[in-house]
């Protein structure tokens, strides 16, 4: 199974800053091993994020994406204590799902 | 959305390219670039990963690793890393973070080290237990200052030993540790290296590690650390989590005791 995500929300007035670290292989396709072999593609094609229920954040993403990447982003009309979920499914149909409160922020 | 190895490179060329001409600006700059990384470290999944290999049962003897004891008594976390390496009276030795850690992993849960040492380094499919690991208690000292203890008679004799492994030279090039690192305003190319038989700069050895590589994407402790220094020197591989490594990192981390640590790190 994947490795849990590390996110972080925190609020800043009416808006969470969101940041969300992910433990992703993200294979494009094009590297070799040390056989010589072409590494096969494994990356995430999509994430999604939920605010108490509701998608605020959808996002198609490709092989562009580093290795254990980083997506930040803001949701407006935040409150402290909010769910947040956050979901991503790779190219292989594999997906992992973790949440977070939102914080006030300082 | 943050492509860390794109940027990685990015700074690493400007860096270069801008170093050769006025060294100081140009550090400030970089350290600058290194603080935004610090923000969204990849190392944060490792210490999380080892958080839930601390806890999880393993091994043949389906324990979790909650009873190891890191120096400040059973499962003690807090502190406890800027406080090693230091001596064990159960083993007898005085041990740094990756070698306790080891050693609880084969008493408590029954891995045997042959398991452990066969391939004991990050690579780009596969991150060591123990690297996690090392990397949630690490975690738990951020923040701190070092002091890696001297009082046991063993403590004073191991870092004497790491002093001479420093200073000892050797292997195909005729090098040790302080040939690069014994003297102030050494380089290598535009890398400029720090002198660690001073407090001031021995601190380097030891700030960000264990540390996320944005080249290769991989999480590295200081057992790679030190390994990678004597494959550069061309010395004989030194044993995983051996004694002569504990000593090595004892005479690292007394240098650099006072200094307040920052947590594992982000490199380039």
């Amino acid at each position: 199974m994947a490795d849990p995500m590390k996110i972080r929300a925190t609020l800043q007035g009416d808006v969470a800053d969101v940041r969300v670290l992910i433990a992703h292989p993200m294979e494009t396709g094009q590297r070799k091993d040390a056989a010589g072999k072409l590494v096969p593609m494994h990356f995430i094609q999509n994430i999604t994020a939920q605010l108490n229920g509701k998608t605020v954040f959808d996002a198609d993403v490709s092989q562009a994406v580093s290795r254990n990447p980083v997506f930040a982003f803001k949701v407006k009309g935040a409150k402290a204590g909010d769910k947040i979920v956050i979901t991503w499914t790779d190219n292989k149909g594999e997906k992992r799902t973790d949440e977070t409160t939102v914080r006030a922020g300082s | 959305m943050r492509h860390a190895l794109v940027l990685g490179l990015a700074a690493a060329v400007s860096w270069l390219r801008a170093s050769a001409q006025a060294p100081d600006p140009t550090a400030a700059e970089f350290d600058k670039f290194r603080e935004v990384l610090e923000q969204d470290n990849p190392a944060e999944l490792f210490e999380v990963k080892g958080a839930e290999l601390w806890r999880a049962r393993r091994g043949p003897k389906n324990a979790s690793l909650e009873q190891c004891d890191l120096g400040l008594g059973p499962g003690v976390l807090k502190g406890a890393y800027a406080q090693l390496p230091r001596y064990f009276a159960d083993v007898d030795l005085v041990m740094d973070a990756e070698a306790r850690i080891v050693h609880c992993i084969m008493t408590l849960q029954g891995f045997t080290y042959a398991e452990l040492a066969k391939q004991p380094f990050s690579s780009l499919v596969r991150t060591p237990e123990p690297v996690s690991l090392v990397t949630y208690v690490a975690a738990q000292s951020r923040g701190m200052k070092f002091a890696s203890p001297q009082n046991h008679p063993k403590e004073r004799a191991t870092y004497e030993t790491g002093k001479a492994i420093f200073h000892y030279r050797a292997g195909a090039f005729d090098f040790s540790c302080a040939s690069c690192h014994g003297a102030d305003d050494k380089r290598i190319r535009t890398q400029p290296l720090p002198n660690f038989t001073k407090p001031e700069q021995a601190i380097r050895a030891v700030q960000g590690w264990p540390g996320y590589r944005m080249t290769g994407g991989v999480m590295h402790s200081l057992q790679w650390r030190m390994n990678d220094c004597y494959r550069q020197q061309r010395f004989p591989e030194p044993g995983y989590t051996s004694e002569t490594l504990s000593a090595l990192l004892a005479y690292l981390t007394v240098n650099a005791n006072g200094h307040v640590y920052r947590g594992p790190g982000i490199k380039r």
